[in-house]
């Protein structure tokens, strides 16, 4: 099976959540489609370590630990950010991106 | 047709078209149930490429812990599709043909590229051991880190979360 096939689905899954973030108002829907966006290069590093570990490469294993890592710091991001979103509702009772406007004051 | 590219073609649509639910649904708690889907069929693609250790953390990180982090935070606002907010119609559409025009561009670019093909046999890669050994005899500064990382994280979070007087 061409690897090609993996690269396509991650480019569909990162530009649908491209897409998200362009399009929705509301931050923890956009904060979920970065977790989409992080997923879609996850997928990819699998493909590629599958890749090489079939061409033959010993050190394939590495891409692996790389996506452990992204999902250590993905949870970190999640915590952090959640708390910021839950700051933000309680200050302006609305968790919409619009009213971050008045940060500009 | 093999097995393997039918298991594929299965779980892409149901991932492509969950993921579209996530996007387009108004209600923020079907957006959240639509992204557990997305990270199922995303795990399976991991048992299909040997990285069973890596679906297995991805389902209990991602599906046990931050979803359900996000699922308690949008029913404690008590968000639905009634105070959904809105963006005005053009700017959805500009955001629609940006991703678009991204995604055409990457796969125009990406159709010719020429690399070695996966072979279907099972390879040990993605096994606890193998990755284990990775994990401690090269990454071993990483991982440490990475612990304080998340240290700083958790104090981080109360912070911020905290009500101050």
């Amino acid at each position: 099976m061409p690897v090609q096939y993996y690269i396509f689905l991650s480019i569909a899954l990162f530009c649908i959540g491209v897409m998200g973030v362009l399009m929705r108002r509301n931050a923890i829907i956009i904060f979920m489609c970065i977790e989409l966006m992080l997923n879609a290069v996850n997928l990819l590093l699998v493909a590629f370590s599958k890749m090489w570990a079939d061409a033959g490469r010993i050190d394939a294993a590495a891409a692996q630990i790389f996506v452990f890592f992204i999902m250590v710091v993905a949870a970190a991001e999640v915590a952090v950010g959640l708390a910021i979103i839950v700051m933000v509702y309680r200050n302006t009772h609305s968790v919409d991106i619009n009213i971050l406007n008045r940060l500009k004051n | 047709m093999s097995t393997q590219q039918i298991i594929f073609l299965v779980l892409s649509a149901i991932s492509l078209a969950s993921a579209m639910g996530v996007i387009l649904s108004k209600n923020p708690v079907t957006s959240v149930l639509c992204l557990i889907l997305t990270f199922f069929t995303i795990a399976g693609h991991y048992v299909m490429l040997n990285a069973q250790f890596l679906a297995v953390v991805h389902i209990i990180v991602y599906a046990g812990a931050i979803m359900v982090l996000f699922l308690f935070v949008i029913m404690l606002m008590n968000l639905n599709a009634d105070v959904e907010p809105q963006k005005r119609n053009w700017l959805k559409y500009a955001g629609a043909i940006s991703g678009g025009t991204l995604l055409v561009i990457m796969v125009a670019a990406l159709r010719d590229a020429s690399m070695p093909s996966l072979q279907g046999g099972a390879t040990e890669i993605g096994l606890i051991a193998n990755l284990g050994k990775t994990l401690f005899h090269e990454y071993v500064v990483p991982f440490e880190v990475s612990s304080v990382l998340f240290l700083s994280a958790m104090v981080g979070a109360v912070v911020i979360g905290k009500k101050e007087d």
